[in-house]
């Protein structure tokens, strides 16, 4: 009674643990997963385009919300994603711990014992011989790595275990890919900071622009080092007519200070810096105008370079400047950055060439207040001119201020006046670190090659019997398809005939 | 990056080469579909015939089939002129360009289409898969068509990204893993023309199911291995210019889904009850992402993979 119940009670566990484990279920989690992984493509993702999904909310916020609460922007830490794969590896758990048990004892045990009735194996001869064939056979079978089992009257020989083998490491080796990368991912790290010529970066949390930890990540990961950088060059192509303004090469030499070694070195596209604890990347850049501002009442209320960001191709570029302590009222100013001018027939500058050929600045002014007291944080490449007002610019009651480098102009009413010092470029760096990578590409590289082993290693059972009344009788079987069976079989013979006359 | 001389006459001397490789893969594409549409009326007819008159054999029904007609013949050797003239035209432009011809996507397709052919056409030597000849051909033409009518673009020297010997290994893996994969999607319209119950008739004179199966297994076999291998490299690749190993990029994304879908069809072959019919949807399936990753995925999916030069 007792025993009944529980069989019943463990009924249905065990009847879910056999679906999940089997193989069409496999198959059905493999398709669920590609199915689950393409929104990932089509909506943006945090991870990989926060600022499409910015765009996204801002151009359709109510589908946006909708979308989001499906966790349509997060697909790949999903909930249901993440069910998925997680499902996945433990069908995958359980299908493959059984096969190993069986196939560690099927390593240890001998060749199956010899079918009675050979002739019903997918290959299969038979002709005239005695014993002498049977001797002939161990020799050559055993030449050719076939594990062999001597049963009285016949042989009884396997060979191609490593598929098995191979089958079992590469299901082993996607779980090593997936806690690799999991653990990994824990204990990366990615900071960013932009650097102008000139400029100093101390590695430690406060001097990133933005910073990314994983979940695992501690501050003492990043090993104390400084970068200075001390010049920022773009190669143009200039060899080829039609590619004249493409840039072929960025450079971005600096000076590091490890500790204990000082060096200069080059950061390319593709060819990081490694720093100690992490690699250094270059991954944007662009123009750092210096500009001083001076207020009505003549104090320098801004001076230094602006990080302009590229606005196209040819680097025309936006840059704010914001003056808080300048007197009677704070200024701000949006600026425009022409490396090559252009005046168009509208009257507004376009940049017709990326390199500084003819450089020009243009500035719209605002005066009031900036908004930076109130507690919100405000980007520092935007500028809220709600609260302020245009002294200066288009459509504004003075012509927006054009200035050359070395060139410097008053604002109207006696509010001050801007300098173009100088131009110098900057480059926008990343500093990352995953400790977990290597481990991902080891699990990787072994998955290859076992899966490689798995696919390409025939695994073969080859019979020979000595039927009384002097006939001999060889067979094969393969396990999966295998088109080289007959031949396979073909040559074992061959040379087992020839073993045995001589 | 040392600077490159690009070779603007050479590159139109290799359009020239790749634009007649087209002319000619359309002769031998005509030629083929004859020859099928032929050969489906010769066996159906017999076919019909043998039905008629139970008992009575068609003398000729083997020979249709084995032995090479005159129109087969012209086919296969209009395919080898035109693939040695594609070649020509993929190697100009590489000698053009000073890199390898495969940095954007009207690169990519004639060296792709190059190494579809020269993967069937060597397959050819070793296997009679003559019979997917008319599907081969057709797929090449559409590739270098597209290639030239909507992906051309002058040779440019390459951006900083691309500078990398990875661009080598990355792209001409993924390259031979669409040659293998696109021949086995060949092998399973095959099965399913054959398998289907309208159309069973014209295509009789294809191998039976079985070995059309087999055949395709072992294409999509290599081709899997061929893709792991591929996104691998693109993630070692990625560590370097992008500072991740994987972000999830759109084509990341689709990299992935397709290895997951041929996974999916490898398990297929081996679940009773999936092989057959099923998995030949499958591995087609997983074949027309392919083509989706390099199509639609390059020109209309937002991504890090900016390559197209369109």
């Amino acid at each position: 009674m007792a025993s009944s119940f529980l069989s019943k009670l463990w009924f249905w566990p065990r009847f879910f643990w056999r679906q999940l484990t089997s193989m069409r279920n496999a198959l059905i989690l493999l398709l669920l997963l590609a199915v689950a992984a393409v929104p990932g493509s089509v909506y943006p993702q945090r991870s990989a385009d926060p600022n499409g999904v910015k765009f996204f909310y801002d151009n359709e916020p109510e589908l946006a919300a909708v979308l989001d609460q499906l966790q349509l922007f997060d697909v790949y830490t999903s909930v249901w994603f993440s069910a998925i794969y997680i499902l996945l590896f433990v069908s995958l758990a359980g299908c493959v711990l059984p096969r190993t048990k069986i196939h560690f004892e099927a390593l240890r045990a001998r060749p199956v014992q010899t079918p009675k009735n050979l002739e019903r194996m997918p290959e299969y001869l038979s002709e005239a011989g005695d014993s002498s064939v049977l001797e002939s056979a161990m020799v050559v079978l055993k030449k050719r790595g076939f594990r062999i089992d001597r049963q009285q009257e016949s042989i009884s020989s396997e060979k191609g275990y490593a598929k098995e083998t191979g089958n079992l490491v590469f299901h082993y080796s996607l779980v090593g890919v997936l806690l690799a990368v999991g653990f990994g991912g824990g204990f990366s790290f990615s900071g960013q900071r932009v650097l102008v010529e000139g400029d100093t970066f101390v590695n430690n949390l406060a001097s990133y622009d933005s910073f990314s930890p994983g979940a695992l990540f501690n501050e003492g990961q990043l090993e104390p080092f400084s970068l200075t950088l001390d010049e920022f060059d773009v190669v143009y192509d200039l060899a080829n007519r039609a590619n004249i303004g493409q840039p072929i090469d960025f450079v971005a030499s600096v000076s590091a200070d490890f500790g204990q070694t000082q060096t200069t070195s080059d950061i390319r596209v593709n060819y990081p810096l490694a720093a100690p604890g992490a690699n250094v990347y270059l991954t944007g850049n662009g123009f750092a105008p210096v500009v001083t501002v001076f207020d009505g009442d003549g104090n320098i209320s801004y001076q230094g370079p602006i990080v302009f960001l590229p606005q196209d191709s040819n680097m025309t570029s936006l840059g704010v400047i914001k003056a808080p302590d300048a007197l009677p009222e704070q200024l701000g100013i949006i600026a425009f950055f022409y490396p090559t001018a252009e005046k168009l027939t509208t009257g507004a500058y376009t940049s017709i060439y990326p390199d500084p050929i003819s450089p020009l600045m243009t500035m719209n002014v605002y005066t009031g207040n900036l908004g930076l007291d109130s507690g919100i944080p405000r980007n520092a490449y935007a500028l809220d001119t709600t609260n302020m007002e245009m002294i200066a610019g288009r459509d504004g009651p003075v012509a927006a201020i054009e200035l050359e480098v070395g060139q410097s102009a008053d604002l109207p009413d006696g509010l001050g006046s801007v300098r173009f010092d100088g131009l110098l470029r900057f480059a926008s760096l990343d500093v990352a670190h995953n400790p977990g990578g290597i481990w991902v590409l080891l699990f990787a590289a072994l998955s290859l090659v076992s899966l490689t082993m798995s696919l390409m290693v025939p695994r073969r059972r080859v019979w020979v019997r000595l039927v009384p009344g002097g006939k001999i009788e060889f067979a094969a079987l393969s396990r999966r398809d295998d088109p080289n069976l007959p031949q396979v079989l073909e040559e074992i013979v061959q040379e087992i005939r020839s073993g045995s006359k001589k | 990056m040392t600077e490159v001389v690009l070779n603007e006459p050479l590159s139109q001397v290799s359009l020239l080469f790749v634009s007649s490789a087209l002319a000619f893969l359309a002769l031998a594409l005509v030629l083929f579909s004859f020859q099928l549409v032929k050969l489906s009326t010769v066996e159906a007819v017999s076919s019909e015939a043998k039905a008629a008159s139970s008992g009575s054999i068609m003398v000729d029904e083997k020979i249709a089939t084995d032995k090479m007609t005159a129109t087969e013949r012209a086919g296969f050797i209009l395919l080898w002129v035109s693939t040695a003239i594609l070649g020509v035209g993929v190697v100009l432009r590489g000698v053009a360009a000073g890199r390898v011809p495969w940095a954007n996507m009207y690169e990519f397709s004639i060296s792709g289409a190059f190494l579809i052919l020269l993967v069937y056409l060597t397959a050819l030597k070793i296997k009679d898969l003559r019979f997917i000849a008319t599907f081969i051909t057709g797929f090449a033409l559409i590739t270098v068509f597209a290639a030239v009518s909507l992906f051309y673009v002058e040779v440019q020297t390459i951006m900083p990204a691309l500078q990398s010997y990875w661009l080598v290994i990355h792209v001409v893996v993924a390259i031979m893993a669409t040659g293998f994969l696109a021949v086995a999607a060949g092998m399973h319209i095959a099965y399913l023309l054959k398998a289907s119950d309208r159309a069973r008739k014209l295509f009789s004179h294809f191998p039976e199911l079985l070995q059309l199966e087999r055949i395709a297994y072992r294409f999509n076999v290599v081709g899997f291995v061929l893709w792991s291998f591929t996104l691998i490299a693109g993630a070692v690749w990625a560590e370097r210019a992008w500072h991740r190993y994987w972000g999830w990029d759109t084509k990341e994304v689709w990299t992935f889904i397709i290895w997951v879908l041929y996974a999916g069809y490898l398990h297929a072959m081996a679940t009773r009850g999936w092989n057959g019919k099923r998995a030949a949807w499958l591995g087609l399936v997983a074949f027309l992402s392919v083509i989706f990753n390099f199509t639609i995925v390059n020109l209309f999916f937002k991504g890090l993979h900016v390559y197209s030069g369109l």
